[in-house]
């Protein structure tokens, strides 16, 4: 097996085109697991923990642009104030070692439709910047995801960065696991307001064979929800929400959990994330019933 | 392929290192530090837990390459790394030849928090870290901390005793003694009460 480091973009991008076999590989999370039980043998990887662009994060234009290779650690210590509800993911990603190494780029890689960081860059309507030696695009982060750990990456591509914009309004993110820690999500759920354009944003994970939206729980929302007064929520504004959430997931029966509870879950996931999100908004205006 | 690193202060080197090998499987195998135990070899367990370049992460997910030239600290390094004034000897007679031991080492032993022992040097290097950042850590706080190393014996109550304990003598140590070396005593200054308060 070869080994590449390269320790540049541009000749990360020039290896990946010479050997579009060669598994990058960044905080190790998922690939080590690979090798060490065996499952797979790679004739490369291609470790990108030397090139210092993927670990930067900064402003592009409106958007945050934050390299693929930036830790959860990161997420969460740097940039919870502007990406709260990605950072309340990442605070669930594995452990404290696992969040030391673990980065956004290969949660995105590995195209699970279990991973953390999916949902909330799902409701945040999220770019993938992808690259190779013939040029670079941008991918909507609904459109990046094909199937159960198959996405849009070209073999000669490599994740770049994702693009999105600041918090604008509360963000939630809500989790099932079989326990608190170290856990694959049974299933979960991102919501994202955006009260300046009244706007909502969903993101469901493990509940389908791809991370997706909710788009007609989004549409709901955005047309119902008491935007002017920000009063409390109309409790069957709630429960439709719910419904609309765990209608649009697509679940299935495994190991971790039953399609039915899957749909139960999410739409409990759904109503408790809007309950949070939405009291959060009215507490940010001085209304009463707002819960900090 | 060659690995060259530092590890608990000593430049090492290994040869014919398969890439695919992880950092765990060179320390233990080929630089003869078995401090760091090999268990679940998927980041489950966190009894592989070392430094490296000051963050604790799990030596089984990292691979050989990707240690190249990096500064790791195991579990045997945590003692002359951090406390290079300590004298020798000062394991209390209970591990007469292992020299000075870190102070969570010993609340370790104090509190009973060592049973079969398998988790306990991923669980020193975490509390280690825990104790760096937050030198007064509260029991949600050690129980966050703690949630990637698992143990089958303790129950942990013992352990989340250890940490208690060490908080009253780790903080004492840690600052003036340590070294330049990427260690997160350095990182983050410690907050709370002056440092060096006695209990």
């Amino acid at each position: 097996m070869e080994f590449l480091q390269p320790s540049s973009w541009s000749d990360a991008l020039a290896a990946k085109a010479a050997r579009p076999d060669a598994v990058p590989i960044a905080g190790g999370t998922d690939v080590m697991v690979e090798l060490n039980f065996d499952r797979r043998r790679p004739p490369a990887l291609l470790d990108l923990t030397r090139v210092g662009a993927l670990t930067e994060w900064g402003y592009d234009g409106d958007l945050l642009r934050v390299g693929a290779g930036v830790s959860y650690r990161r997420i969460i210590d740097e940039l919870g104030g502007v990406l709260p509800g990605l950072a309340m993911a990442a605070r669930t990603v594995g452990s404290p070692q696992i969040r030391n190494r673990g980065t956004v780029g290969g949660n995105l890689g590995s195209a699970s439709p279990a991973g953390d960081a999916h949902p909330p860059l799902l409701a945040t309507d999220a770019l993938v910047e992808v690259a190779s030696v013939r040029g670079t695009r941008t991918v909507p982060v609904d459109e990046f995801f094909t199937g159960p750990k198959r996405s849009v990456l070209a073999p000669d591509e490599l994740i770049a960065a994702f693009l999105v914009a600041p918090a604008a309004g509360p963000q939630q993110f809500a989790k099932i696991g079989t326990r608190n820690a170290m856990v694959i999500a049974v299933c979960s759920f991102a919501v994202a307001l955006h009260p300046a354009t009244r706007r909502v944003g969903t993101g469901i994970g493990s509940a389908a064979p791809t991370p997706l939206r909710a788009h007609q729980a989004e549409e709901l929302l955005a047309a119902e929800l008491p935007w002017h007064s920000r009063g409390s929520l109309p409790a069957p504004l709630v429960r439709r929400f719910g419904e609309l959430v765990a209608g649009a997931a697509a679940p299935i029966d495994d190991v971790r959990g039953t399609a039915a509870y899957r749909r139960q879950a999410l739409a409990v996931l759904a109503r408790r994330t809007l309950g949070w999100a939405w009291a959060q908004l009215s507490a940010s205006q001085g209304e009463p019933g707002g819960r900090s | 392929m060659r690995i060259t690193c530092t590890v608990n202060g000593e430049r090492h080197e290994a040869d014919d290192v398969w890439p695919g090998e992880s950092l765990l499987h060179v320390l233990r195998e080929r630089l003869a530090l078995p401090g760091a135990k090999n268990a679940c070899e998927q980041g489950e367990c966190g009894s592989c837990t070392v430094y490296l370049d000051g963050l604790p992460v799990c030596a089984c997910l990292v691979a050989a390459g990707q240690a190249q030239g990096r500064t790791v600290i195991t579990v045997e390094g945590l003692p002359a790394e951090v406390h290079p004034g300590l004298p020798a000897g000062t394991g209390e007679g209970l591990f007469a030849d292992a020299g000075a031991l870190d102070p969570v080492q010993r609340a370790f032993i104090e509190a009973g928090a060592v049973q079969c022992g398998f988790c306990t040097p991923g669980l020193v290097v975490a509390v280690h870290d825990l104790l760096a950042r937050n030198p007064r850590p509260a029991d949600p706080d050690i129980r966050e901390a703690l949630a990637g190393n698992l143990c089958r014996c303790t129950g942990y109550e013992k352990i989340l005793e250890a940490v208690r304990l060490a908080t009253g003598s780790a903080r004492v140590a840690p600052a003036e003694g340590a070294q330049a070396g990427g260690l997160p005593a350095q990182r983050t200054p410690p907050q709370g009460p002056p440092a060096g308060g006695a209990e």
